[in-house]
Formats: structure tokens, C-alpha cells, sequence
């Protein structure tokens, strides 16, 4: 039988990746709110901030480091928007999904060539990773915190954002309905490039606080978007909050798997949950069905 | 105020907008009626933008405004209500108002005095906008509107899909409106209500005006009778 400690252990790992899921699943959310496009490259922006970080703390302090990654991603990721995305007419999804796929592609490559293959890590935030914390028996490695405070605050800070500004409500207008929005007087075009600005840097702060316990390397992106995309399926899509539930759930039926099943189905579990909310309930666990026509019945 | 001279629009190649000419003056409430598909909701999207005209002249308060995008229309004052309300269903009553005030700085002390008008949004200001009766969504649609404190209101069809009692409702706001010092030009199927409330009138066939006049005027006038307001009318108005 495992102990108390031993499964204390499973759920936070699973907790740990689940959050950094749930950070990519917000990502897919708010990029799909505005701008109605499902962007596979969003698992490539976590990458980018773990290595970009990883480069900038060789000769800057780890904040700094962290910072700047983050700030860099944003600007990559907004400029993605009004350079690639906004020049577009019309594109259907089927184009759409093709597109950030090739994207995150042509990331990857890039990434190989700057950084090659290895795998990177960030220095340990607080302690190295011998160092841990007891909690109810199980060692957890300082880091955990990190990544869980660090998602945490981010979460509730993106929410007060979307809920009580007026920045935030107009992009939730947007996403509610983009020609009402127009004719309130909000700029879509601008909304559409700060929802993949907000996205980027969620992705890169999630790539540098996971750094040091997942490692970095060029192609961790890909697993990561689809994990993230469960995980935003799985919450209902577009449903921002929904997401962090969704992606814990995920991170979790990852760790607990292990115990159950062999070690190689860990990465299947993403997909078999991503069927499976597909086929009994496709508008997501929180998400309600009927959301977003309303306002077109009498 | 507003001055449209031979404005063309349409889709792909299909011209709706034949080459319409009219006008709207301050404090008048002029209502633009035809039947399905004669291209009055393809007008007023003409007008703020969100179907690029193809060509004409649109003024308003000697400023041209043809072809500017949508989101500019409401710094220059034009606000549109569009067909079937366009809330923002997933967004509570008052943040539906938040978002009509955007580019309004003292939009809290507008949705204030908006909600003193409308005491039943008031009511409801917590709810998602999604879950209001027709008639509510129609008002909020209005007050959201007003939230951008519009020189020139421009109103899509805003009987549609409304209990006749509802519509009489709807049509006592929109002449208060003129009280507020706000113009409307409204587009109308529901000739009868819209006439009766208007100043002036237009008739709209196939994209192009084929009548003006007065909107007592244009409700006695034989052709529009025939047309427009069907048997019932005479039961109401005479």
C-alpha cells in the first residue's frame, strides 16, 4: 500500500505540471476569446521563456533573467499577431490551425538552431535540487512553491484584469460579440494583439518557473500545446478560469497514472481525457452549451 | 447634421445600396421604412463602417465620414443599435454598459443617469445580459448606447421580435430620446410605430429612396398605406 507521504507526492507533481497546463490552457483561452484562432504555437512561447531566460541569467541575476524573458515573449508573440495573423482576410479555422502549427514548427526550428539540443534548466529559484521541504511526510522540492505561488498570483491577477478593468471588460467584449465591440468604440485589431501579448506572457513566466524541475529543450513545446489544449477543451473553451481546474485535473490523472499504469501511457492520459470530454461533453466541464447564442433569440 | 449623398454599397458584387441620398437634422427623429431586403440594415452598416461603402459621401456635422472603421464612429458621435440588440450575453447588464462607455471617460456618472431612466436594468444590473427578456435586451441595447453619449443614434429594427405592448414601450423611450438633445434615424419594418414617431420619413425599395415626407405625411399617403402598413393601420389610426 502507499502511504499517506507517497501520495501526497503524486498529487503535487501532478499539481505542478497541472499548473503550468492550466497556464497554457488560459493561454489557448484568451487567444481563442478575441481572436477566434486556436494557437498550437502557444506551447512554443512556454519554451521560448525558459530558454530565453536560461541565456539572459548567464549574465544577469535570476529576476532579471525571468523579467526579461517574459517582456521578450510578449513582444514576439504580439508582433506574431500584427505581422502574420492581422494581415490575414478572413481565414477559416482549418487555415488558422495550420498556420500556428507551422508556426510552432518554424519556432522549433529556430530554437534548435539558437540553442541546439540540449536540455537547459534555470538555476533553482531557492535551494538546489537536493534541497526540499517536508510537508506531511513527502519531500517537495522548494520549487513547487514557486511554480504553484507563481501560477497562483498570475491567475488571480489576469482575473481582476478581465473582471474589473475596463481594458479586461472590453476584451471580454470582444469575445463576446466583435461587432458590438467595434461599434462601442474598441479598436478589435489592438484587442486581438494584446490577447496574444497577455498569452505570451503567460507562457514564458510558466516555461521559467517549470525551468528548473521540467528542464528545457527546443521541442518540449509540442507536448506542452497539446496537454494544454486537453486541458482547455476540457474546461470549455474560452472559458478562462475553467481552465485551471481543468489543467490540474490533467496534470493529476498524468502523475496517478503512473501508479496504475506503465510509465509510457503518462502522455497518453492527455488524450484520452481530450476524447473522452470530445465525445460525452464537448463544451468543456464548466462550460455551458447554449453560451454566446443567447443573444440572438428573442 | 447627418448628410448622405448617393452613397453605394453592397457585398462582393452585389450592389444593395443604389445610390442613396438623404439627411437628418439635429433633434429630429427620422425613420427609414421598407420592406425585407431593401437594404436598411445594409445602410445604417454603410454609415458607421462596418460595411465598407463602394462610394458617395457621408457628412456629418460637415465632416466626412465616409468609409472610417467602425470603432471610430462613436468618437465622432454615431452610435448604432444594431439589429437583433448585439449584446454582450455573457457579460453582466452593467458591464454591458461599461463596455458602450468605452471611449467615454465619465461613463460611470452616464450609466448612473442611464439606469435612473431605466429602472428595471437597474434591477438587474448583475445579471449576464443573456439571460433578459426581449424586451429588457432591447433596452439595454438602447442604454448601452447611451452610455457613449451619442450626438446621432442610429437604430436597426428595434421592434423586432418584440410583443406589440413591448414595442409601444420601446417606441415611448426612443421619443424621450429627443429630450436628451439626441437625433435618431431609425430603421424601421414596423411602419406604423416608426411613422407615428417620426418627424420625417424615408421609403426604402430595392436600395434606392423612392419617398419622402413628413411621417404624418407619408402614413396618409395612399402608396405607402397599400405598401407598407397593410389593413391593420386603418383599425389604429382612423
Amino acid at each position: 500500500m502507499v502511504g499517506l507521504s507517497q501520495v501526497l507526492q503524486y498529487i503535487m507533481s501532478g499539481v505542478t505540471v497541472g499548473s503550468i497546463y492550466a497556464i497554457v490552457a488560459i493561454g489557448f483561452n484568451i487567444i481563442y476569446g478575441t481572436t477566434g484562432i486556436i494557437n498550437f504555437a502557444q506551447g512554443e512561447f512556454v519554451m521560448l521563456g525558459g530558454m530565453i531566460a536560461v541565456t539572459l541569467a548567464s549574465f544577469m541575476p535570476l529576476p532579471v533573467a525571468v523579467a526579461g524573458a517574459v517582456l521578450l515573449v510578449m513582444l514576439c508573440s504580439g508582433a506574431l499577431e500584427i505581422f502574420i495573423f492581422r494581415r490575414l482576410r478572413r481565414p477559416s479555422l482549418l487555415q488558422m490551425i495550420i498556420i500556428t502549427i507551422g508556426l510552432s514548427i518554424v519556432i522549433q526550428e529556430v530554437a534548435l538552431h539558437i540553442w541546439d539540443e540540449k536540455v537547459r534548466s534555470l538555476p533553482y529559484f531557492t535551494g538546489n535540487e537536493c534541497s526540499s521541504v517536508r510537508l506531511l511526510g513527502a519531500g517537495l522540492s522548494p520549487q513547487v512553491f514557486w511554480v504553484l505561488g507563481t501560477v497562483g498570483v498570475t491567475v488571480t491577477v489576469l482575473h481582476g484584469f478581465l473582471r474589473y478593468t475596463i481594458i479586461g471588460k472590453a476584451m471580454r467584449a470582444c469575445a463576446s460579440n466583435v461587432s458590438a465591440a467595434q461599434l462601442a468604440g474598441i479598436n478589435v485589431a489592438n484587442m486581438r494583439t494584446l490577447a496574444f501579448m497577455v498569452s505570451g506572457a503567460l507562457g514564458a513566466l510558466g516555461g521559467c518557473v517549470i525551468s528548473p524541475i521540467t528542464m528545457t529543450q527546443y521541442d518540449m513545446g509540442t507536448s506542452l500545446a497539446i496537454k494544454g489544449f486537453a486541458a482547455a477543451i476540457l474546461g470549455g473553451l474560452g472559458n478562462h478560469m475553467a481552465a485551471v481546474p481543468a489543467g490540474l485535473l490533467v496534470g493529476l490523472a498524468e502523475s496517478v497514472s503512473v501508479y496504475f499504469l506503465p510509465a509510457a501511457y503518462k502522455d497518453a492520459m492527455a488524450f484520452a481525457i481530450l476524447l473522452l470530454v470530445l465525445f460525452v461533453r464537448p463544451h468543456g466541464l464548466f462550460g455551458a452549451p447554449e453560451v454566446g447564442t443567447s443573444s440572438r433569440e428573442f | 447634421m447627418l448628410r448622405i449623398r448617393n452613397l453605394r454599397s453592397g457585398y462582393g458584387s452585389l450592389e444593395v445600396i443604389k445610390g442613396i441620398s438623404l439627411h437628418v437634422e439635429r433633434g429630429e427623429i427620422v425613420a427609414l421604412i421598407g420592406a425585407n431586403g431593401a437594404g436598411k440594415s445594409s445602410l445604417l452598416a454603410s454609415i458607421v463602417g462596418l460595411l465598407p461603402p463602394w462610394g458617395g459621401s457621408i457628412v456629418l456635422d460637415g465632416r466626412e465620414i465616409f468609409g472610417i472603421p467602425a470603432w471610430r464612429c462613436v468618437s465622432h458621435g454615431v452610435v448604432l443599435v444594431p439589429e437583433g440588440r448585439q449584446l454582450f450575453p455573457d457579460l453582466s447588464v452593467r458591464d454591458n454598459l461599461v463596455v458602450g462607455g468605452y471611449r467615454n471617460k465619465d461613463r460611470n456618472l452616464d450609466i448612473d443617469q442611464v439606469l435612473e431612466r431605466f429602472p428595471r436594468l437597474r434591477e438587474r444590473s448583475a445579471q449576464m445580459a443573456g439571460t433578459l427578456s426581449g424586451g429588457e435586451q432591447q433596452m439595454l441595447a438602447i442604454a448601452r448606447a447611451l452610455v457613449a453619449r451619442p450626438r446621432l443614434l442610429l437604430l436597426d429594427e428595434p421592434s423586432m421580435g418584440l410583443a406589440p405592448l413591448i414595442v409601444k414601450d420601446v417606441f415611448a423611450i426612443i421619443r424621450g430620446l429627443r429630450d436628451l438633445g439626441t437625433t435618431v434615424f431609425l430603421v424601421e419594418q414596423n411602419a406604423v410605430m416608426a411613422l407615428a414617431a417620426a418627424d420625417r420619413g424615408y421609403v426604402l425599395e430595392t436600395g434606392e429612396v423612392v419617398m419622402e415626407g413628413r411621417g404624418a405625411d407619408l402614413m396618409t399617403n395612399p402608396d405607402v398605406k397599400c405598401a407598407y402598413l397593410g389593413k391593420a393601420s386603418k383599425e389604429i389610426w382612423e
